[in-house]
Formats: structure tokens, C-alpha cells, sequence
């Protein structure tokens, strides 16, 4: 008798309802989607609940974007459905911009029922074997009984260890509504092949130490791993306590804060003459949650060639991967942080007072050589560096900026101050065309007060501009600035540089008149040409609380990114101007 | 420097080619691969031989490590070990031949599995490089067909791969 009344409380559901039961367990706010014929039980089952939200977007891709977005400003995963076949496929460039950035996200997929799979039934495609590079993991449901501890796992290996995106597809007849098994969902999961590291090397942190106290010349260069693991704090304190300098990467923007005296910008390819010449002529980097990427690097053979290298991150694969590190730490950045001041405590010492000073006499001497400067023109066309700068001034500082891929995403990592992590949402690592969007939406679902710019172009804003007609369904008020060059800025910039200026199909013709466009969408648009306009119009956008404003603003199409890194040259050898190099 | 990495991974649909789909999506190079469950069902064994430099095969194993069905691994290289490959080879036998041949098959240990009144299909174990030389003292053009299971391999003493 007694397992009798057992069973009878548990839950009996099918596979759909578990699905979406699993998505409540999990707290999930926002799931972004699109339906289609394979998971039909699952968007019947979302429609009969009210926990979770479905967001219907107008392109899978601008679903995991969004998704992407929602992640990165809250540190929550984001969510996506998808159906199967062309559903599926649009996914695979959002699950890779997501897999490079290293953003927790659970993507499930439709699939056509299990005794199709391999007959290429219609909108069959294997997206297990096609998402295969660009995932932290994925699951096929072969049972329904497994979908409360698949979803579980995907959840739990998405979030944990160095994140990243998980998919779970899903045959359409493991959702069908007839077919009940008893749902109870796990608390915990245990998996014996899955344990991320939950600590560092307490000896290797001592070393660290050591080092960091016998520097007289040092850098902190902190990465995208500081904002994921929520270290910013923690790394602007052991900053402070050693003043040493510190510099971000373009992933970790708002990681360490954009106007604090210690920080040196950004580093890399455009990054400031400072923070690469700091780099090049240091000691002693303590490389925070950061991969020391091509980008970063320039040739690695010339990278910093007086420096020792104490390297932290979750991942041991991403150690010494293109540079050795002298000193490794893997482990989760806030807790090696917090272990190392501890450690600093215990160890008493200072470090070498008059070698920082000297030091910093030689930053701020390479700070006046460059700085941020770019050329105006008194009656020519705006330059692009004005409209991150207007921004910057119009939000004080406090928006939260997306941005797609090329020069704009450049100027707005430069020339706009972030102080708080989680505030700048880029693809920094696929470098995804068409994200800047969709991002913006997520993040507005998750602070609906917040402003959120989008700091795009017109190339970029092409690619997900569909996404308008969202933005209207859910009264989304995202500033869209669009840095209007009619050119693709970036590949311009280098046919420039490197391709004798032959414009190679980088200039955009036909430009759809944006201002009508936005407005055909049901959103306000604007048309700024003239410097002196820029300031109003920017106020004048960013009073309009409850609308989508999208401006239109035209620059110098004969603009540059500068410091621009020589290729195969060491971090110090740039283009600091057309004309300039080092 | 030739490597045999040993993996137990979990028996599941999939796990294999995310091993091989690492390989060549990271342009690494696989030789040889083997693999079949353990006497744990819920367990499978991979073989495989590459090649690379400290450094690359660091990345590697890290890489495999990572791979969420990889249990555990080993690089056999790393201490004593003992390697074994199984080949059939199917090599032409008419007159003199025929003693010629059985004389090496005797020398190189290995066994005459089937016999036509022209083919030998002799059947031989033991490390890739002995295989290699007995084909080579075979001489290739009298080869027919060759088959070889790739490398198994364990470490030496009471070091075991294991859970």
C-alpha cells in the first residue's frame, strides 16, 4: 500500500510538459524562439503556463542572440527553442558566437521522430553532428523518461566549469502529448566524467604572489573570464591594493573600470599605444580569465619578451595554449582572487614602491604620445569616434551598449567608459555580424528599465534587421545607433592598408532610407548628418523612454581604426595614424 | 614523437565521434584507432596513436579531457607500457613461394589462418613497427590485402586505467 501512494505523487506528463516543467524548475524568465512542425507538443505546452516567457523573434539566429544577450547582462543562461531542419541550422551561428565567448546557453531543437531519423525526412537534419564544434555538449532525447535529467545536466554543464552553450534535440515523438511517464525533477547532478575545477592551486597562487611582490614592471591583463566570474570586484580591489596598471581585454570591457586612473585601456590589435606598450615592456603579467588570443597577442614569437606570465583560468586547455605561462593557476577566477589577497595578507610584503613609481612615469609618458585622439574635420562629415563620444555623454556612462562587428564595434569598445562588468555586449570572439540587435533585446527583456544602445553600422544592422518588427511586439524602447559610413568600415580599413585601396565589394549601395524603414516598422527613426545636430538628437532619442529611436548617422566613410597592430610585429609595433607608426 | 593515448569514455551514442571530431577539428592527426566496450557495459576503450610535440600533445589530452563522456585518460608513452597490434595479411603463395613465406610467418611468430592452393591469409600480432618489418620482409608486391586493428595498448606493472 505504502508504494502505492507513492506513485500516486508523482506527476505523470508527457514529454512536452516536462520540457516546459523543467524550464519552471530551472527558473527560466525567457525562453526566445521560433515554432515550426517538430516541436508543436512543446509550444502547446508553453501556451498552457504562465511561468515561462516565450519570445517570438523573426529569425532563429536573432533567437540565440537574444538568448546570448540575456546571458551576458544577467550571468543567468539563456534559452532558445528552435524546430528542427532550417530551424535548427539558423541556430548554429548563434551557438558558435556564444561557444567562442564562453556564454551559458541552452538550446533545444526540435527533431523529426526517432523512426525518421536518418531517412532524411522533411526538415530532418543531424544538428547533433552539425552543432558539434560549437557546443559545450549536447543530448539527444531517446526516451522521454530522460528529459528531466538531460535538461537538468544541460542546465547544470551550460553554467558551470568555463561555460558555454549546450544543446538538447529533441524527436518529435518523445514530446507527444499521449505518452505520460512520472516527472520528478533532479536536484543535483553528479557526473563522472564532468567535475569543473572548483578550486585553484593554493602553492601555484603563493608563487603568484612571490612574483607579483619582486615585479618592477607589472600588468594585470584582464580578460572576458573576469566579467563570466563575476571577479570584478575582487580584481579591482587586488588592483588597488598593488597599483599596479591594468588592462582589458575587448571581452572584458567593465571587468576592471573603464575610468579608473590604473586603467590603461584596451589592449591588442586596437588596443591604446599604452596598455600595448605596457604590455610589450613589462615584467610580470598576471593574466586574469583572459586566453591571450591572436588578437591580443600579435606575433606570438614577439609577444612581451622580458615578461613572466602568471596565467588564471577555469579552463586548463586555454593555458599555455598560444603562449606559455610560468606560473598556471586553473581554477574559478573569483576564488583564486579572493585566495590570492589572502594570500597577499599572509605574505605582508609590498611591492617595489620606487620601481611602480618609475613605472608609472613611463605609462604616462606613453599615454601623452597617443592618448585617444583622432582628427576632426570643421565642415567635413562627422567622424565616427564623435558618435560614441555623444553617446557616452548622453547616457552618463551608464548604458548598456550591444554592438556588431567592425569599425563601430571598435570606436565603441575605445571610446565609450565602462565601469560595470556585464555592460558591454559584443561577439568578441566569432565576431558575429547581425548580433548587436538581437542582444540589445535580450538585454532590455532582462532590465526592462535600463537604457540599452545598440552601436552598430549599416552592413550589420542588415543582417538581423528583421528584428524591428520584435522590438515592436514587446515594446522594446533599444536606442539603435547606427554609424552610418555606407561602407564596410573594417574590410575598407584593410583593403586600405593592405589591398593598395582597392575597394574589393566593401562599399554599401542602395541603402534603404532607415528613417522610412524604422518607421514602416512602427518605431521612430532619425537622420543626423551635421555635427552640431548630434548632441540634440542624441538627448532628444534617449528622452523617448518608451520607443525604439533608430538613428541614423553619417561619418566619415575615409575613417580609421587607430592604434591598429602590424601584422606579425610584437604588441609595441602600430599604426598610430595614417601616416604614424611606431 | 608517437603517442598512444588511451581513453575510457562513456559507452554512449556519440561519444566516439566527438573524439574524432576534435582531431581533425583542431588539425590534429589520428594513425591508429581501436575501440570497444570494457567489461564495464556502461564503458568503452579508446585506443588511438598520433604524433606531435610535448606541447601539442598536451593540448590534446587537455582537449580530450574536456570532451564532457571522456571518464579518464593516459598517454601509455608516457612510462612502460605494452603495445599490440593484430593484422591479417592476405600475400600470394605458389611454389617456392610457399615455403618462403610459411619460413617467415614462423620466424615473425604469427599463423597461417587459411590456406588456398595460391593464398596464404597468415594472421600476426605484436608492436605496428614488427608488422611493418614483416611486410617488408614479405616484400609488398607479394601483399594481396592487409588489415590491421590499430593499436591496443596497457601499461606495465600494477598501473591500471580504471575508475
Amino acid at each position: 500500500m505504502h508504494s502505492d501512494l507513492e506513485v500516486a505523487t508523482v506527476e505523470m506528463l508527457s514529454g512536452a510538459e516536462m520540457v516546459v516543467r523543467a524550464l519552471q524548475d530551472e527558473g527560466v524568465e525567457y525562453i526566445f524562439g521560433y515554432p515550426g512542425g517538430s516541436v508543436l507538443h512543446i509550444y502547446d505546452a508553453l501556451f498552457q503556463q504562465e511561468k515561462v516567457n516565450h519570445i517570438l523573434v523573426r529569425h532563429e539566429q536573432a533567437a540565440t542572440h537574444a538568448a546570448d544577450g540575456y546571458a551576458r547582462a544577467t550571468g543567468k543562461p539563456g534559452v532558445v527553442m528552435v524546430t528542427s531542419g532550417p530551424g535548427a541550422t539558423n541556430a548554429i551561428t548563434g551557438l558558435a558566437t556564444a561557444f567562442m565567448d564562453s556564454i551559458p546557453m541552452v538550446v533545444l531543437s526540435g527533431q523529426v521522430r526517432s523512426d525518421w531519423i536518418g531517412d532524411d525526412a522533411f526538415q530532418e537534419t543531424d544538428m547533433i553532428g552539425v552543432s558539434r564544434p560549437v557546443v559545450k555538449h549536447s543530448f539527444m532525447v531517446r526516451d522521454a523518461k530522460d528529459i528531466p535529467e538531460i535538461m537538468k545536466k544541460a542546465f547544470y554543464i551550460a553554467t558551470t566549469g568555463r561555460p558555454g552553450p549546450v544543446l538538447v534535440d529533441i524527436p518529435k515523438d518523445q514530446t507527444a502529448p499521449n505518452v505520460k511517464n512520472p516527472y520528478e525533477y533532479p536536484k543535483k547532478v553528479k557526473m563522472r566524467s564532468y567535475a569543473p575545477v572548483s578550486r585553484g592551486h593554493s602553492g601555484q597562487i603563493r608563487k603568484a604572489v612571490e612574483e607579483l611582490m619582486k615585479a618592477k614592471r607589472p600588468v594585470i591583463y584582464a580578460g572576458g573570464g573576469v566579467v563570466q566570474g563575476e571577479g570584478s570586484e575582487l580584481l579591482t580591489r587586488l588592483a588597488h591594493r598593488l597599483n599596479f596598471p591594468v588592462t582589458n581585454t575587448l571581452m572584458g570591457l567593465g571587468g576592471f573600470p573603464g575610468t579608473d586612473k590604473q586603467n590603461v585601456g584596451m589592449l591588442g590589435m586596437h588596443g591604446t599605444y599604452e596598455a600595448n606598450m605596457t604590455m610589450h615592456n613589462s615584467d610580470v603579467i598576471l593574466a586574469v580569465g583572459a586566453r591571450l588570443d591572436d588578437r591580443v597577442t600579435n606575433n606570438v614569437k614577439k609577444f612581451c619578451p622580458g615578461a613572466k606570465i602568471i596565467h588564471i583560468d577555469i579552463d586548463p586547455a586555454t593555458i599555455s595554449k598560444n603562449v606559455m605561462a610560468h606560473i598556471p593557476i586553473v581554477g574559478p577566477v573569483d576564488q583564486v582572487l579572493e585566495e590570492m589577497l589572502a594570500a597577499l595578507d599572509e605574505h605582508g610584503g609590498e611591492p617595489d614602491q620606487k620601481a611602480l613609481e618609475r613605472w608609472w612615469e613611463e605609462i604616462a609618458g606613453w599615454r601623452k604620445v597617443h592618448g585617444m585622439r583622432y582628427e576632426t574635420n570643421e565642415d567635413g562629415p562627422m567622424k565616427p569616434q564623435q558618435v560614441v563620444e555623444a553617446l557616452y555623454k548622453a547616457t552618463q556612462g551608464d548604458a548598456y551598449v550591444t554592438s556588431d562587428v567592425g569599425q563601430h564595434q571598435m570606436f565603441a569598445a575605445q571610446y565609450y567608459q565602462y565601469d560595470k562588468p556585464r555592460r558591454w555586449i559584443n561577439s568578441g570572439g566569432l565576431g558575429t555580424m547581425g548580433f548587436g540587435l538581437p542582444a540589445a533585446m535580450g538585454v532590455q527583456f532582462a532590465f526592462p528599465e535600463a537604457t540599452v544602445a545598440c552601436v552598430t553600422g549599416e552592413g550589420s544592422i542588415q543582417m538581423n534587421i528583421q528584428e524591428l518588427s520584435t522590438c515592436l511586439q514587446y515594446g522594446l524602447p533599444v536606442k539603435i545607433i547606427n554609424i552610418n559610413n555606407q561602407a564596410l568600415g573594417m574590410v575598407r580599413q584593410w583593403q586600405d592598408m593592405q589591398y593598395g585601396g582597392r575597394h574589393s565589394q566593401s562599399y554599401m549601395e542602395s541603402l534603404p532610407d532607415f528613417v522610412a524603414l524604422a518607421e514602416a516598422y512602427g518605431h521612430v527613426g532619425m537622420k543626423v548628418t551635421k555635427f552640431e545636430d548630434l548632441e540634440g538628437a542624441m538627448n532628444e532619442a534617449f528622452a523617448l523612454k518608451d520607443r525604439l529611436v533608430f538613428m541614423d548617422i553619417y561619418v566619415d566613410p575615409t575613417e580609421h581604426v587607430y592604434p591598429m597592430q602590424i601584422a606579425d610585429g610584437s604588441m609595441r609595433d602600430m599604426w598610430l595614424s595614417k601616416t604614424e607608426r611606431t | 614523437m608517437r603517442r598512444i593515448i588511451s581513453i575510457l569514455m562513456e559507452n554512449e551514442p556519440g561519444a566516439l565521434s566527438r573524439v574524432i571530431g576534435l582531431f581533425s577539428q583542431r588539425g590534429y592527426n589520428i594513425d591508429t584507432l581501436s575501440v570497444a566496450p570494457t567489461e564495464d557495459k556502461t564503458l568503452s576503450r579508446l585506443t588511438l596513436t598520433t604524433f606531435g610535440d610535448d606541447l601539442k600533445i598536451e593540448q590534446i589530452t587537455k582537449h580530450l579531457n574536456k570532451l564532457i563522456e571522456v571518464v579518464k585518460l593516459v598517454d601509455l608513452t608516457e612510462g612502460a607500457h605494452i603495445e599490440r597490434e593484430l593484422m591479417l595479411i592476405k600475400v600470394k603463395a605458389t611454389g617456392a613461394q610457399r615455403a618462403e613465406v610459411k619460413r617467415s610467418v614462423d620466424i615473425f611468430r604469427g599463423q597461417i589462418v587459411d590456406v588456398t592452393s595460391t593464398v596464404y591469409t597468415i594472421q600476426l600480432t605484436g608492436a605496428s613497427d614488427k608488422l611493418d618489418a614483416f611486410i617488408g620482409a614479405i616484400g609488398e608486391t607479394q601483399v594481396l590485402e592487409v588489415v590491421r586493428s590499430g593499436v591496443s595498448g596497457i601499461s606495465r606493472g600494477e598501473k591500471v586505467l580504471s575508475l
